[in-house]
């Protein structure tokens, strides 16, 4: 018998499947998509006891072969060996949660029943033991017919047993009986070997059951739910900026670096104004992305997630939507393409296309620099209620006309274009759980990276295109170079289609590398408005606010601010959103309908702003 | 048994045991279908409903099914017929 090359974990969601993953492969590992969908692949190098090293994947949670999700089919097909540029795994590492055994074992018979070589890991067994459970592994072995290894990830136990059973699974004989058995006969199986194995169990003092009658209260529930919503919008926008401000410091001094060191040159002003410039202004979003994923992480791992999502599920529901969405709704306030990813856990895919689209109304923390650098030179400070000011009471504004926005979007689009029968709302809600640090810090790494690996290509390449759309052709004797370049002319032929919105030219302007990222479209205006105010940011802020005070009417700075609530101002959203829709079908709905919303109301809002004499 | 004390799950009072006696799986989309009875939510199954939603219809449910919660829908508690056992 040579040693296996290849194994993969399988069994039902919240079996600890991720955490015996870590454990088994170390921090190693390689996250891609399976070729043609959009379900993660996660990989990693487990060596055997001989000294060979096999490539071990986690598959997606999955119930059965019988597949209701992408990532279900996902599993099914790998296990069968169906999926082209994949072959099946040479050991099949069955994971089962001991507390849960008559349910996980329904889904464990019909892998083993294929007879391909299979190893069950009993994971979870200290929980079971704390739940009043005592479990019999050789009884469990035997009626399953395949090696059984009782094993608690987090702590490491029973690791080097599981590795050595890996190494020795052999090739077993498939029964054809057993491939044809109902699920419901699986079921009253499953039910009889769990009652054979299970030696004792005594009255449980079931944790679970507790804390569900605190976070699942009538009226407690959802005022801890928005207290920890508060919390983590306080972290997010408070916590990380001084991360993001060291963040920019640091661009800052590479850029001066970069100026000093190379001669004057297009080049160089390729590496400070396009690169430098472009890439680092959403590399500094990186911690609030980060605090924001320790807080999803955290409610994920700890199972209050799930929670959420009951507690949401009826205020979705009036929409067409379920409580599955408000996770990545959620994510999407610092960043739609976080959320765009997260829709991958909802099953429905007229919902998830749904979410996808009205993911961009949720206001995005790109959007804040944009808000406030507007709100600051046309809003006056002055207080509406003590502690309330009229500042803050329009940003508050801003953020429901987009969440208002989004619900209005939803209901619409359920009736037309993503119409179909009402989506369920079936989950499972998972035990409670200590989230572990180690596997914290593993996944919120994975989330980083791929964010920054995104702003590397994606937004470097945007970035790039539009440096040179802003400096060729090079501008003539006593020409200004944004009035030559092709970037000049495309905004000249925009503010004829903006002007009755009440846009001037430099907004217009300004719309167009905003496309990179919305943020970007304060630094484009202060450029065109040629501010020389130095690097001292709050410095150029201030002296473009005047600039804007001065030279706008307020009609013109309400309607960009309702135009910013709506407008897909954002490349990697629309270049995300092709990804996980497997075509630019969607994408171009989104731009579309996006800019059609943004176009009207900013025209409403100039318009009734004009009108009220404003 | 009593006619009476056959009722829908949705009607199920909170905290009380009760076993599913038929599911009417023509009233539910096929992969609600497959969804439920792989969580265990099938003819048979001893539940209890554990917490209702706190908003109009007090939807969705809670349902304890074995060692699980699962959450589901009114409209899929309504395909199925439930009479009460004794804790």
């Amino acid at each position: 018998m040579t040693a296996p090359r290849s194994a993969a974990l399988v069994g039902n969601p919240n079996a600890g499947k991720s955490a015996l993953f870590n454990a088994l492969t170390g921090a190693r590992q390689k996250i891609a998509n399976y070729p043609g969908v959009t379900v993660e692949r996660k990989a990693g190098r487990l060596v055997l006891p001989g000294g060979d090293a096999v490539e071990l994947t986690d598959l997606p949670g999955s119930y059965g072969l019988n597949a209701t999700s992408p990532d279900e089919e996902v599993t099914r097909r790998v296990i069968l060996g169906e999926l082209p540029g994949e072959s099946a795994p040479d050991v099949l590492v069955l994971v089962l949660d001991a507390a849960n055994l008559e349910q996980h074992l329904v889904f464990a018979q019909e892998v083993i029943a294929l007879g391909r070589p299979s190893v069950v890991a009993l994971n979870m067994v200290d929980l079971a033991e704390r739940d009043g459970l005592v479990i019999d592994h050789l009884a469990l072995e035997q009626a399953l017919g395949v090696p059984v290894v009782p094993t608690v990830a987090v702590r490491r136990r029973g690791l080097a047993e599981l590795t050595a059973a890996i190494a020795a699974a052999g090739e077993r004989e498939s029964d054809p009986h057993l491939a044809h058995v109902t699920m419901t006969e699986r079921r009253v199986t499953a039910q009889a070997i769990a009652d054979a194995a299970i030696v004792s169990e005594t009255a449980r003092h079931r944790l679970h059951a507790k804390l569900d009658k605190l976070f699942l209260h009538p009226w407690l529930g959802p005022l801890i739910l928005f207290a920890l919503l508060f919390v983590v919008f306080q972290a997010v926008f408070a916590g990380a900026t001084p991360f993001a401000d060291a963040l920019e410091a640091g661009i800052g001094a590479l850029t001066d670096l970069v100026r000093s060191s190379l001669p004057p040159s297009l080049v160089r002003d390729l590496l400070t104004e396009g690169v430098l410039s472009g890439v680092g202004s959403v590399v500094v979003f990186l911690p609030q992305i980060v605090i924001l994923f320790f807080f999803i992480l955290v409610m994920e791992a700890s199972g209050y997630m799930a929670r959420a999502a009951f507690l949401m599920d009826r205020l979705m529901a009036g929409v067409g939507l379920s409580g599955r969405s408000f996770i990545p709704l959620l994510s999407s306030f610092a960043c739609a393409i976080p959320g765009i990813m997260a829709t991958r856990s909802i099953t429905d895919p007229k919902d998830r296309l749904t979410t996808i689209l009205i993911a961009p109304l949720m206001t995005c923390s790109a959007r804040l620099p944009v808000y406030a650098v507007i709100i600051a030179a046309f809003i006056p400070n002055r207080p509406v209620l003590p502690g309330v000011g009229l500042q803050g009471l329009v940003l508050l504004g801003l953020y429901v006309f987009g969440i208002v926005a989004a619900m209005l979007v939803a209901l619409v689009l359920r009736r037309s274009v993503t119409k179909g029968a009402a989506s369920g709302f079936i989950m499972e809600l998972p035990k409670y759980q200590m989230p572990r640090p180690g596997d914290l810090l593993i996944a919120l790494w994975q989330r980083a990276w791929i964010f920054l690996r995104r702003a590397g290509t994606i937004i470097f390449m945007v970035t790039v295109v539009l440096w040179i759309l802003l400096n060729f052709p090079r501008a003539g004797e006593g020409e200004n170079q944004v009035d030559a370049s092709i970037a000049g002319r495309i905004a000249n032929g925009l503010a004829v289609v903006v002007e009755p919105i009440g846009f001037n030219r430099d907004i217009a302007l300004s719309l167009i590398p905003a496309m990179a990222a919305r943020e970007v479209a304060v630094s484009s205006l202060a450029t065109s408005y040629a501010v020389g105010a130095g690097d001292d940011e709050e410095q150029q802020a201030k002296a473009l606010g005047e600039r804007l005070a001065a030279d706008w009417s307020l009609p013109t700075a309400l309607a960009f601010l309702a135009w910013f609530v709506f407008a897909p101002q954002c490349m990697s959203t629309i270049a995300v959103t092709r990804r996980e829709t497997n075509g630019w079908k969607w994408p171009g709905f989104m731009l579309a309908y996006l800019f059609a919303l943004a176009y009207v109301f900013a025209g409403l809002t100039y318009w009734t702003a004009v009108w009220l004499g404003l | 048994m009593a006619a009476a004390a056959m009722m829908t799950l949705d009607l199920l009072p909170i905290g009380q045991p009760a076993r599913i006696v038929a599911v009417d799986w023509a009233l539910l989309a096929e992969e609600e279908a497959l969804r439920l009875q792989a969580l265990g939510v099938d003819a048979g199954a001893k539940v209890c409903v554990a917490y209702r939603g706190i908003f109009a219809g007090r939807d969705p449910i809670a349902l304890s099914v074995g060692r699980m919660t699962v959450a589901l829908r009114r409209a899929h508690a309504r395909a199925m017929r439930v009479e009460p056992i004794a804790p």
